[in-house]
């Protein structure tokens, strides 16, 4: 199968979607061409589609979220691309109060069918104001779809399937994954919300882990094989919906969880992972179920502080090793 | 013969549609009224915000528009929506918390929306509906259609970040969005003249090169005739507009606010404005109304909306774990997936 990288992953959804269904739109700032995005995604877009559907927006983030939630629930598929999720603070009322919102108060007249692209994550030493992991705060609020892909072919699949649900969704991409390569076939596929994919299986740990703390966790699950311990790396591609019934296939296989993301531990992801786990799964668990996350404090600038807050495979091997010896 | 009669009728309504407005403004006081009496009751839960007093804006600027134009509205929307159309029989209900109501019980008095008429909801967020408007607006001239959407909002909401960022798309898209302030002169207690340096709003219009009215909200006539230009403006490809009612907010904020903030003297100057009376005497000069013929529209007007609150008391009221339904269109909140929702 071809390889390609995860940006033109998601750059053939969007172009393959925009085929397909003409009120498919894209808006946001610096999207067209020449410029092309800023991490690229929507580079040669607008040059096939023109720029009244590859709308190119000041910035505005309130005004333009805003006016993608008034196109979707209008009859428009738009896709709003929020150049960084830091700056989803200046958008969040339309976020949550708006988009999450209108189809459960209007006692469910409305469809809200808007797809809001970004990224986040740490690691280009890009500090406090556009480096952080902000996707609990969507999974807290309820109303909204939460996808973080971390492959390329489930960046293609996912996209394709958020924009086709009539459903508002977060789509969170990670900077650092947009050069990474993986196999993605050349024809049709999308892939469901809600499941989860085991990216590796193994028979000692479960490791849930999301976006680039998958890519960690299968580097750090290649260390411990030579070492003899098996680790299972579960993906669940969307936080909401959960698969959570996969996570707990895996514990009881595995009798050991370790939870993983680079967002701040504290109220994060994997403390509802963890919880939801102690809930339905109890009785397999065999040793103190573990979070490997980014300490509470926001991304800092310098390289050796960011590396140090950053999750990683030795961190997540470390404590793999330790919970399997019995070491906590 | 004082000015507003000396006019004469004016030739762009027939009798039967200036009737059609009287009626409608004398629904909305009603409608109020009726909602003030049964909150104060205790039969009605949550927050009321009343509108008494705006009548015309609403009812003149929906004169002007079609059923499938588009409006956004406020958390004091009662006025908004129903002069756009919705039958105050369902609002009664969903204000009554009850299965019939427009939101099934989930919205309540700050969120009434009928999307089969454009209605696409009332806001309980200051400013919450300017951005989504321009989307509308950005979603008609996408899909090619003449219609418009007008976005209700308060004075209080122009010094919201929102406000701004909304005038300056709709205006840079040039799309077909009527923004109506209707300024009360509070925003909760606060007062108009202490919200900006220069509180004049076609300054603020202006600023996004858009073409501004000033109008009297007290006048329904006035009004629509200042969004019909603005209406017809948005339909013939010319962009959006900004047309600022002034009217009055006769009580406070909610029901239960004594409004100790607006002098004695200001609100009996507006209660002798009150745009109903004047256009109920306007309509006597000009011989479309007698004296007979308003007293039996008081008298429907009233049997309305009492057939509107027995219909709400005796709808049912909903099982409290229909709280869990209506959340996403694929997904149950536990995020099961609904069966029988085909994506689009």
């Amino acid at each position: 199968m071809r390889e390609i990288t995860y940006r033109d992953a998601l750059k053939e959804a969007l172009r393959e979607e925009m085929i397909r269904d003409e009120r498919v739109f894209l808006m946001g700032e610096d999207i067209a061409d020449p410029f092309g995005s800023a991490y690229k995604v929507t580079l040669g877009l607008s040059p096939e589609f023109g720029t009244d559907r590859v709308l190119q927006t000041p910035i505005s983030e309130q005004g333009f979220v805003g006016a993608g939630v008034g196109a979707a629930i209008t009859g428009m598929r738009p896709v709003v691309e929020l150049m960084y999720i830091d700056f989803v603070t200046m958008a969040m009322d339309q976020i949550a109060n708006q988009a999450a919102k209108i189809r459960y108060m209007s006692g469910g007249q409305a469809k809200v069918p808007l797809v809001i692209r970004t990224q986040g994550g740490p690691g280009r030493s890009s500090a406090a104001q556009h480096a952080q992991s902000l996707e609990a705060w969507f999974l807290h609020i309820p109303g909204l779809l939460v996808a973080m892909p971390s492959t390329p072919y489930d960046a293609k699949g996912l996209l394709k399937t958020a924009i086709r649900l009539d459903d508002p969704v977060m789509f969170i991409e990670q900077k650092l994954l947009y050069n990474t390569t993986g196999p993605v076939p050349e024809g049709e596929y999308t892939l469901p919300f809600g499941v989860a994919d085991v990216k590796r299986e193994g028979t000692d740990c479960t490791v849930v882990a999301t976006s680039m703390a998958v890519v960690k966790a299968l580097r750090a699950a290649e260390l411990l094989e030579q070492e003899g311990i098996s680790v299972e790396v579960v993906d669940p591609r969307t936080l909401f919906p959960l698969d959570i019934d996969t996570i707990v296939q895996s514990v009881q296989k595995t009798s050991r969880l370790v939870v993983t993301h680079e967002a701040p531990e504290r109220g994060g992801f994997a403390a509802e992972v963890v919880a939801q786990i102690a809930d339905k799964a109890f009785g397999y668990i065999d040793a103190p179920i573990q979070r490997v996350c980014a300490p509470s404090v926001p991304p800092p600038f310098a390289r050796n502080m960011e590396d140090f807050i950053m999750v990683d495979e030795k961190k997540i091997a470390d404590r793999v090793r330790k919970l399997v010896r019995g070491e906590i | 013969m004082n000015d507003e009669i000396r006019e004469g009728p004016p030739q762009d309504l027939t009798g039967e549609q200036l009737l059609g407005m009287y009626r409608r403004m004398r629904l909305i006081r009603a409608f109020e009224n009726t909602a003030q009496r049964h909150f104060e009751a205790g039969e009605i839960a949550g927050f009321l915000h009343l509108s008494q007093g705006q009548e015309a804006v609403p009812v003149g600027t929906c004169t002007a528009l079609r059923r499938d134009d588009y409006i956004t509205s406020t958390h004091r929307g009662h006025g908004d929506v129903i002069a756009k159309g919705c039958d105050v029989k369902y609002m009664f209900a969903e204000l009554y918390g009850r299965t019939s109501g427009y939101c099934k019980g989930k919205g309540g008095s700050m969120h009434i929306a009928d999307f089969s008429q454009g209605i696409i909801g009332a806001n309980g967020i200051v400013s919450g509906g300017l951005p989504i408007s321009t989307g509308v607006g950005l979603s008609i001239k996408m899909r090619g259609t003449d219609q418009v959407a007008v976005c209700f909002f308060g004075e209080g909401a122009t010094a919201e970040g929102g406000f701004h960022e909304a005038l300056n798309l709709a205006s840079l898209w040039q799309i077909p969005v009527i923004f109506v302030c209707q300024n009360n002169l509070y925003a909760l207690s606060h007062p108009w003249d202490k919200t900006a340096y220069q509180c004049e709003l076609e300054h603020r219009a202006a600023t996004y090169h858009m073409p501004a009215d000033c109008v009297d909200g007290m006048d329904a006539v006035a009004v629509y005739r200042a969004v019909r230009k603005a209406v017809d403006h948005a339909r013939a490809g010319g962009g959006p507009s900004f047309v600022e009612a002034k009217t009055y907010r006769f009580l406070g904020h909610y029901v239960g606010d004594p409004a100790l903030y607006m002098p004695a003297e200001e609100r009996q100057a507006w209660h002798k404005r009150d745009a109903i009376l004047k256009l109920g005497r306007q309509l006597r000069a000009w011989g479309y109304l007698t004296e007979e013929k308003d007293a039996q529209m008081a008298t429907d007007v009233e049997a309305e909306l009492a057939a509107a609150i027995e219909f709400a008391k005796s709808s049912p009221i909903p099982a409290p774990e229909e709280a869990l339904d209506d959340l996403c269109v694929h997904f149950d909140y536990l995020g099961h997936p609904l069966q029988g929702e085909k994506r689009s």
